[in-house]
């Protein structure tokens, strides 16, 4: 349960971090919030040679907004993200989220760029990201790219990364007037893991139509998976015409949820279906109270 | 296996060390510093056992490089009665609630609700309860824990302490 020995930098630059990643070769890696990897070490599951420490590194935290895009920058933590004002207008369901991720001690640590680079298929941000189209901006010494969501999870703990490049800040459109969001997701005890997770977005127009609709599953696929038949019969739809049940039932048609010690796919399927119909419900409710049909 | 000279207050203590970079935060405070009043439990990241407050923030000393913490201001559960030895509200708390048996998680308990009370002016039952939920106790059934906390929501200092915070709060 101590982590096996490895070599340590703390950069203060992007460019330094980079270029101690690249020098570190293949089993160099970087050191976020460290709630994921720091345990990781302990089990010796991961067995860096060298870690390049991002936390003194500046200006990777931070939130901003312009041109009609939220930008979260990497080493934003997880608490700030439950406290951002320009967070609750734009993503709101991305704070929601958070009340979900772990507990408030690695909260007070853990960042939305690690849990993305890290890619559990059962955590919330990465599913938060898909469901609201976001991309990933990812920094390599050739330069810097925004990775479109849908390209960026391959599988569990994998993605579109090359080697030596870091997340650097995830970047959420706006969704506009008449966009509802919440997220829900049961978990045995506060804080563990989710058996079941969804991230669910809904805009709609002055006549009450839903423009536009994102559903995002989290634990019921080796990555965030998104329920794309749900969301193409939400879009166009009635808000008040929608049968929360039946979409719920669609929506578990798009995932592959697994059997382990914790629940059955059976068990995931069932719950799952109810789940994304209790949201719905939800947010149909909400934006009916807000006067918009 | 890099080596780094390492610099922090801990209890307002300044402490300089040379360590590894693989030790953890619990494991420096316990065996570099002889803190042993911070516990090792799981030692990843599960239990909450070994809870510290650095630079003001309650987080899990196991999932924390010793190395991190240069510059930092540590606080353990050794630093938190006054100096005189008269208990902290928190600790006091526990005591006549009967909030602990082994006391094996008592210092996460601890360290959590005093960076809690120190967060927000007048925390809730609710908002105690929910800090908690990163501290696992496997005696108590925290029943006991529990009662603490309403205890802290409803004593009478816990107005006095709001005035406090808001008055240190001033604008300066």
């Amino acid at each position: 349960m101590k982590p096996p020995a490895f070599d340590y930098v703390a950069p203060t630059s992007i460019d330094e971090a980079l270029e101690q990643l690249s020098r570190g070769g293949e089993d160099a890696r970087p050191l976020a919030g460290g709630q994921s990897l720091v345990p990781m070490l302990a089990l010796r599951l991961a067995r860096p040679s060298l870690l390049v420490d991002l936390n003194r590194v500046t200006g990777l935290a931070g939130v901003s907004h312009a041109a009609g895009e939220l930008r979260v920058g990497a080493m934003t933590r997880q608490r700030a993200i439950l406290a951002d004002s320009l967070i609750g207008r734009h993503a709101p369901a991305l704070a929601d989220a958070t009340r979900f991720v772990g507990h408030e001690q690695t909260r007070n640590r853990g960042t939305i760029g690690g849990s993305i680079g890290l890619a559990d298929p059962q955590s919330e941000y990465p599913a938060v990201a898909l469901a609201l189209g976001a991309r990933i901006e990812a920094r390599s010494p050739a330069g810097t790219r925004r990775i479109q969501v849908e390209k960026f999870f391959l599988g569990p703990y994998s993605t579109a990364l090359d080697r030596g490049e870091i997340v650097t800040a995830v970047i959420f459109p706006d969704w506009g007037e008449g966009t509802l969001m919440h997220v829900d997701e049961v978990a045995r005890r506060p804080g563990d893991f989710a058996l079941v997770g969804l991230v669910a977005a809904l805009r709609c127009d002055a006549a009450g139509k839903i423009s536009r609709a994102g559903l995002a599953w989290f634990g019921m696929a080796p990555t965030p998976r998104r329920a794309t038949r749900a969301e193409a019969a939400l879009t166009g739809a009635l808000a008040s015409g929608v049968d929360a049940e039946e979409i719920g039932r669609l929506a578990v048609e798009d995932t592959e949820p697994w059997d382990d010690v914790h629940a059955s796919a059976s068990y995931r399927r069932t719950v799952g279906a109810r789940v994304a119909a209790r949201s719905l419900r939800r947010i149909l409710d909400a934006s009916s109270n807000r006067g918009r049909p | 296996m890099s080596e780094h000279r390492i610099e922090t207050h801990i209890n307002g203590q300044r402490i300089e060390k040379s360590v590894d970079a693989r030790l953890t935060l619990v494991d420096f405070l316990r065996g570099e510093c002889g803190l042993t009043g911070t516990h090792a439990g799981c030692e990843h990241g599960v239990c909450g056992a070994c809870t510290v407050i650095v630079d003001g923030l309650a987080v899990r000393a196991c999932l924390m490089l010793a190395v991190q913490v240069d510059g930092a201001e540590i606080r353990t559960v050794e630093g938190v009665a006054a100096a005189d030895g008269s208990l902290h509200p928190v600790q006091q708390a526990l005591r006549e609630e009967h909030g602990l048996q082994c006391g094996y998680c008592t210092p996460g308990f601890v360290m959590t609700l005093v960076a809690e009370l120190e967060k927000l002016p007048r925390p809730s039952v609710a908002e105690m309860t929910a800090a908690l939920s990163g501290n696992i106790c496997r005696c108590t059934g925290y029943q006991g824990i529990l009662r603490a906390v309403e205890r802290l929501a409803s004593a009478p200092e816990a107005e006095a302490r709001r005035i406090d915070i808001e008055r240190s709060e001033e604008p300066r």
